[in-house]
């Protein structure tokens, strides 16, 4: 009971101190979440769900100061790539900063001033991929996103979009709480390809739900990185149908707190879903926690689902992954595979694994895999013995570890583009 | 060339001795022959030079051009011409042969002051050194090593040292496990290398193999020791009687 009104008191600050947004065609869903939060508490590190990583940072009334974080000159991930650039500073999307919103195949509409309609092509998708998330795990910090998020942006993709959309962050304030919300919708055989860059802000809650209609194809290649004292949550939701494609890539480099959800509801037959994802961290550099939870159901018939979680941890940084397959009655011939792998560069660094199948289903492909392993040192050997400098080496071998989650992005330039950050973030990070 | 004086080797995590006191030098252009029975401490010899960890020098020093090869990291000793074709080539998963090698190549052309292949240059060379191999792309594109039999993973260790064209290289072994035919490329591949200023430590188990790499000098190795140095008649001897009557000698 001390728990239960502890988790009472803490829920009621929290909600105190944001100024919830009334909301036009979110209103209701912006109630309803709210309503939820209330059955269900922020989480706590008592919760099974958290059981590896703290939430206190994420969910306290306001979030630990970020100075924000310094690019050093280094070129941004994609910059040479033709995009549409919309950019969030603090979690507010800034027009003048940001390409002109149109795309051949797509609309583009902003949260914060679509809002204000009664009616949106977004109404059946904001906060209802995310209350059905909700099922069978608990997911307070994307129901507090729902009910409190003031920004974010809302595509519908009605054909091949011209270009990949890049919403960029951009991290100015040290107190900044920003709080996003996307919902995209994929047209039946519409086709997208979404990228998600930079820091965020001092503390970024962010949700993306993604609607993708038959034989419809979403591609979602995001990085995380260069703001050490990012403390971030993020939830993507996607509902598949039938044909479908969803493919969801990120790479994470340092960050003290990031918890990144991935809920995949495959509800047609024949869909194809990746979700794949590289971390990098350093304690060296400042505190690195790294949290991926990923929950995938299988309705539908002959759908694939594949998870590849890679991690290198030195220095005391601390890897998570939990990851799910759950298949329900009558998914039969599904092809589930899972796999979670850390490279401990030292002694000092850890990571922790619960990987799960649940199946109801007898004709079915489920697999699941997880290991911990050092630097092969005879690889080390043999490559120095060829004169390549240990340092190099090691960096070899670091992206041939990584090789198998980076190749889960179909786009090859987009594949150089997350090399190019990972050989950029492995030479700085050397010793 | 290189020169081995009195070296004594233990294992670093247990108190083992395999090196007995080594002595060995090979002069600049020589083509010297190591035979011996297993466990003698020839591939241990190999690895001490080439600077894997898990040994310890307890005593003796080794020399290559002068410069002493024992302080030097694995690097530096590939970088100032040191060679060591393994008995069991490691396989890396992930990694491309290709960038492998042109990593290697870059690597010790940067260690040695001279600039970068080209992409162009490089793919040129690595094809024309890889055809003389029977070396197909098939090979230079997948990871090291992984999947190759036998036989391949020997040619490609040969086609590493055709491209880093170092001064000193040390077979261990690379007859061993390859027939007639690929002994054959990889022995003429060995000959294509020889030079004035280029020489090789051949560690071998049969005399076949030094039949078409032919040695100035043979050694008996046993026990850690180098217990008899002879002319190519060495290898010859023990082709016929094996190493039981050189054994009693040498005790
Ligand atoms: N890393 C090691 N750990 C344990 N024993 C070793 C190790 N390296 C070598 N040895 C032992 O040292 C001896 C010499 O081995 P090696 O150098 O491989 O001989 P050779 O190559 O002549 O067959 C053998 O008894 C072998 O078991
Ligand atoms: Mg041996």
């Amino acid at each position: 009971m001390a728990v239960a009104l502890a988790k009472e008191d803490a829920l009621a600050a929290r909600l105190a101190a944001l100024d919830l947004p009334q909301g036009g065609f979110t209103r209701a869903a912006r109630a309803a979440a709210v309503a939820r939060l209330q059955a269900l508490g922020l989480p706590g590190k008592r919760d099974e769900y958290w059981r590896y990583t703290d939430p206190a940072a994420l969910t306290a009334v306001a979030p630990p100061t970020a100075e924000a974080s310094d690019a050093q000159g280094e070129v941004p991930v994609f910059d040479g790539l033709d995009r549409v650039k919309l950019v969030f500073v603090d979690g507010v999307f800034d027009p003048a900063r940001s390409d002109d919103p149109t795309l051949a195949g797509a609309e583009i509409s902003r949260l914060a001033t679509a809002d204000a309609a009664d009616i949106h092509w977004a109404q059946g998708i904001y906060g209802a991929l995310e209350a059905a998330g909700q099922n069978p795990v608990p997911r307070p910090l994307a129901a507090l996103n729902t009910a409190a998020a003031t920004d974010g942006v809302l595509i519908r993709v009605t054909a091949r979009a011209a270009r990949p959309v890049n919403l960029i962050y951009v991290h100015e304030s040290a107190t900044s709480d920003a709080i996003l919300h996307h919902c995209i919708k994929i047209e039946a055989g519409a086709d997208l390809t979404l990228l998600e860059t930079g820091p965020a802000g001092a503390r970024f809650n962010k949700v993306l739900e993604v609607d993708i209609a038959e034989g419809g194809r979403f591609h979602h290649v995001r990085t995380q990185g260069r703001d050490h004292a990012r403390r971030a949550a993020t939830h993507v939701f996607a509902r598949v149908a039938s044909g479908a494609l969803f493919k969801s890539f990120t790479l994470t480099a340092n960050g003290a707190l990031t918890r990144n959800e991935v809920v995949i509801d495959i509800v047609g037959d024949d869909a194809v879903t990746h979700v794949a994802g590289a971390a990098l961290g350093d304690g060296a550099t400042g505190p690195f926690h790294h949290d991926d939870t990923v929950f995938v159901t299988h309705r539908g018939v002959r759908c694939e689902s594949r998870q590849v979680f890679k991690k290198v941890l030195k220095h005391g940084a601390i890897g998570v992954f939990q990851g799910k397959i759950l298949v329900k009655p009558g998914a039969q011939k599904t092809d589930g595979y899972q796999i979670s792998q850390s490279l401990l560069l030292d002694d000092d660094s850890q990571f922790l694994a619960k990987p799960e199948l649940e199946i109801y289903a007898d004709d079915v492909k489920c697999s699941h895999g997880s290991t911990t392993g050092a630097i092969d040192e005879e690889a080390l050997f043999y490559l120095r013995s060829r004169g390549v400098p240990v340092q190099e080496a090691t960096a070899l071998l670091v992206l041939s570890f990584l090789a198998d989650a980076i190749s889960e992005i179909e786009d090859e330039a987009l594949q150089t583009e997350i090399f190019t950050v990972l050989e950029g973030w492995l030479a700085r990070h050397k010793a | 060339m290189l020169k081995i004086n009195n070296l004594h080797v233990k294992l670093e995590a247990e108190d083992k001795v395999i090196l007995k006191g080594v002595n060995l030098t090979i002069g600049s252009g020589e083509v010297h022959a190591i035979m011996g029975p297993n466990g003698s401490g020839k591939s241990t010899l190999s690895y001490v030079l080439s600077g894997r960890e898990g040994y310890q020098v307890t005593e003796g020093s080794a020399t290559l051009l002068g410069a002493a090869l024992l302080d030097m990291a694995p690097e530096e000793r590939a970088a100032a011409g040191l060679f060591l074709a393994f008995q069991y080539p490691v396989e890396i998963p992930g990694v491309g042969n290709m960038t492998f090698l042109r990593t290697a190549v870059n690597a010790q052309r940067k260690a040695r002051g001279q600039d970068e292949l080209s992409a162009g240059e490089f793919l040129k060379l690595v094809r024309e050194k890889a055809k003389t191999l029977k070396i197909d792309a098939d090979m230079l594109k997948r990871p090291v090593n992984v999947g190759f039999s036998g036989g391949e993973k020997k040619r490609n260790e040969i086609l590493q040292m055709a491209m880093l064209e170092p001064k000193m290289c040390i077979l261990d072994e690379t007859d061993s496990g390859l027939d007639v035919d690929a002994m054959k490329l990889v022995a003429d591949g060995v000959n294509a290398l020889r030079d004035a200023g280029r020489s090789f430590l051949v560690i071998t188990h049969y005399q076949r193999l030094l039949d078409h790499i032919k040695p100035d000098v043979v050694h008996i190795m046993a026990d850690g020791r180098i217990i008899k140095t002879g002319g190519p008649e060495l290898a010859l001897e023990v082709e016929e009687n094996g190493y039981a009557d050189l054994l009693a000698e040498g005790v």
